[in-house]
């Protein structure tokens, strides 16, 4: 008995003298987002043990499915009604708690609406610089980002004493599902309920399809569809891939589609297998959205259109012959 | 409500094509057009919309950064802004100025403006950081409503609408309170010639972070900056069947 602790006791100070990091869980209350996935992925590639916090008002099934995950030590289980809408004013001083109990060395969390809006909260909290949706990591302090709209890479170092991430999902492969056995505790108890915000209700876009971040194949629709209307056919065509549909912003500030489906420096990133871009010219914003994509198709019947400069392969026709002509030949 | 405090930063036009310096410690800036950051044209669109409204009394208009950062302040001001506080950092501080120490500067001009407001846009163009509207209200302790597409304003209280992944949601926060502007937000007005005429008469006071007490020590150092990959253009098809091949050909269909 006392070998056995003494032993625990060795192995738990190496380990504070290791690197640690913590990766702030996304989910809904009923399933976990799988850009947490690639985040763990992002946290094994720092090194030392990762830990998990999951934060709802319901955290079984998100808790349950990490638990499971390849590579993670721990799931810290935090439910309460306080994180009701996860408004960063109750997640933040949640994370705090679990910080001046673990004093992890990482903090993380996906680069989605969630991460984005949480994470320098906490970062201005613990008066440290946070870094913005890295791609990739050099070492545990040396990281890689994009500027301008993708069209610079830059490599910097982090001298903060923590360092809290943001990580681009589609640059990092997700982890394995299966094959964990993480020890699920109880995250440190407080009052976490803020009286600074409120959640009041959500709108969400219905959809059958896959999920944009993480579709294989994208169809997606520019001005050049000139009406809500006519992006039936681009569901069309996507749906002899399994594809989901995306947009430029020139189409959604045109109202032919939900802002969520917006692809670009301001919208969503994506990087399937094989996007498909009809109707849509290339500005510098779409393209830092999606111009890491595996096989990139343009159909537009402006040949000088910079989509084209990065198309793998380019049809110079009218979208409303094509479209429908490429459908029916699949 | 009496005072809305908005962001403005001067960054390389959104249409420019950057590039690279050559000893790659960063992107060329000398003779590039600038600009104001189009969310934070956003922002203060949406502060003097509520000027207008009676919501507001004043609106000021904060940019830190060289000298050149007047030109957005006075954009700003023609805009609608009442004044403009100019917090000069150049050269080398300014190269490693982070939302780090901006966000400390915001919150010490709220504080000492006595501002019940702060918008800002949800991120600038140049280093997409999208941090300073979430780390001035941390710096704060205000509510952050990031990503907005509707403001609605009552008594003590903002109902707002903001842009997340699957659609949108909505919450009620408390003022004083920081907001980020998504581009849904509005359509933020052109500068009219009087009112840029007028907007030189209106007062710029300049100061510094140290004349605030903000520290700007960098929090990173740039080890690159470097140019992203070049795509290759590929092969213009002649029509829907050779594209079907091609397709095939990959293994798509």
């Amino acid at each position: 008995m006392f070998s056995s602790n003494a032993r625990n006791l060795i192995r738990s100070s190496l380990i504070n003298r290791c690197k640690s990091t913590l990766v702030v869980a996304e989910h809904n209350n009923e399933a976990l987002n799988p850009i947490t996935l690639n985040t763990i992925s992002a946290a094994k590639k720092i090194g030392g043990e990762v830990t998990v916090l999951v934060a709802g008002t319901k955290c079984g099934p998100a808790s349950e499915a990490l638990a499971k995950v390849e590579g993670v030590a721990k799931v810290l289980v935090a439910e309460n009604a306080a994180f009701k809408g996860f408004t960063p004013e109750s997640i933040t001083p949640l994370v705090l708690a679990a910080q001046s109990q673990f004093k992890f060395t990482h903090i993380l969390a996906g680069a989605t609406a969630f991460g984005k809006n949480v994470l320098p909260r906490v970062a201005s909290k613990l008066d440290v610089s946070p870094i913005s949706e890295i791609i990739d990591i050099k070492s545990e302090d040396t990281f890689v980002r994009t500027i301008y709209a993708g069209n610079a890479i830059l490599t910097l170092r982090s001298t903060d004493p923590v360092k809290v991430i943001t990580v681009r999902g589609t640059n990092f492969a997700p982890a394995a599902a299966t094959g964990g056995s993480g020890a699920v505790e109880q995250a440190p108890t407080g009052d976490y309920a803020s009286q600074l915000s409120e959640f009041v209700s959500q709108e969400l876009t219905k959809s059958d399809r896959p999920e944009l971040t993480g579709a294989k194949v994208i169809v997606s629709g520019g001005r050049g569809l000139k009406s809500g209307d006519n992006f039936k056919l681009l569901y069309d065509l996507a749906d002899k891939f399994g594809a989901a549909v995306g947009a430029s912003r020139a189409a959604v500030d045109a109202g032919y589609v939900p802002n969520d489906l917006q692809i670009g420096q301001t919208g969503k990133i994506v990087a399937p297998e094989l996007y498909i871009a009809v109707g849509i010219s290339g500005a510098i914003q779409h393209l830092a959205g999606m111009k890491d994509s595996k096989t990139i198709v343009a159909i537009n019947k402006d040949p000088e259109a910079p989509i084209f400069q990065v198309a793998d392969i380019g049809l110079v026709a009218d979208l409303f012959k094509a479209v429908p002509e490429l459908t029916g030949k699949l | 409500m009496s005072r809305v405090l908005v962001g403005v930063k001067r960054v390389i036009d959104y249409a420019v094509k950057i590039r690279v310096k050559p000893d790659k410690t960063g992107v060329v800036t000398d003779g590039v057009k600038h600009s104001m950051n189009p969310f934070d044209e956003i922002a203060i669109e949406e502060a003097v919309r509520m000027k207008e409204k009676k919501l507001a009394e004043e609106v000021i208009a904060v940019s830190c950064g060289p000298p050149q950062a007047q030109e957005v302040l006075r954009t700003a001001l023609a805009m609608g802004a009442d004044r403009a506080i100019h917090v000069e950092v150049s050269g080398p501080e300014y190269d490693t100025l982070q939302p780090f120490h901006v966000s400390k500067i915001l919150a010490k001009l709220a504080q000492d403006e006595k501002a019940d407001l702060v918008i800002l846009g949800k991120q600038a163009i140049d280093d997409d950081c999208n941090q300073t509207a979430q780390m001035t209200a941390g710096v704060l302790d205000w509510p952050c409503g990031t990503f907005c597409s509707k403001v609605e304003s009552s008594s003590g209280e903002l109902t707002i609408t903001r842009e997340v992944d699957g659609g949108l949601e909505t919450l009620k926060i408390k003022t004083p309170a920081v907001l980020s502007a998504d581009l849904r937000l509005n359509e933020p007005r052109y500068a009219t010639l009087p009112n840029i005429m007028k907007a030189k008469k209106k007062p710029i006071k300049k100061t510094t972070p140290k004349d605030l007490g903000i520290e700007t020590a960098p929090r990173v150092e740039i080890k690159s900056v470097d140019e992203p990959p070049v795509r290759q253009g590929g092969s213009i098809l002649p029509d829907a069947d050779a594209l079907v091949a091609k397709l095939k050909e990959k293994g798509f269909a």
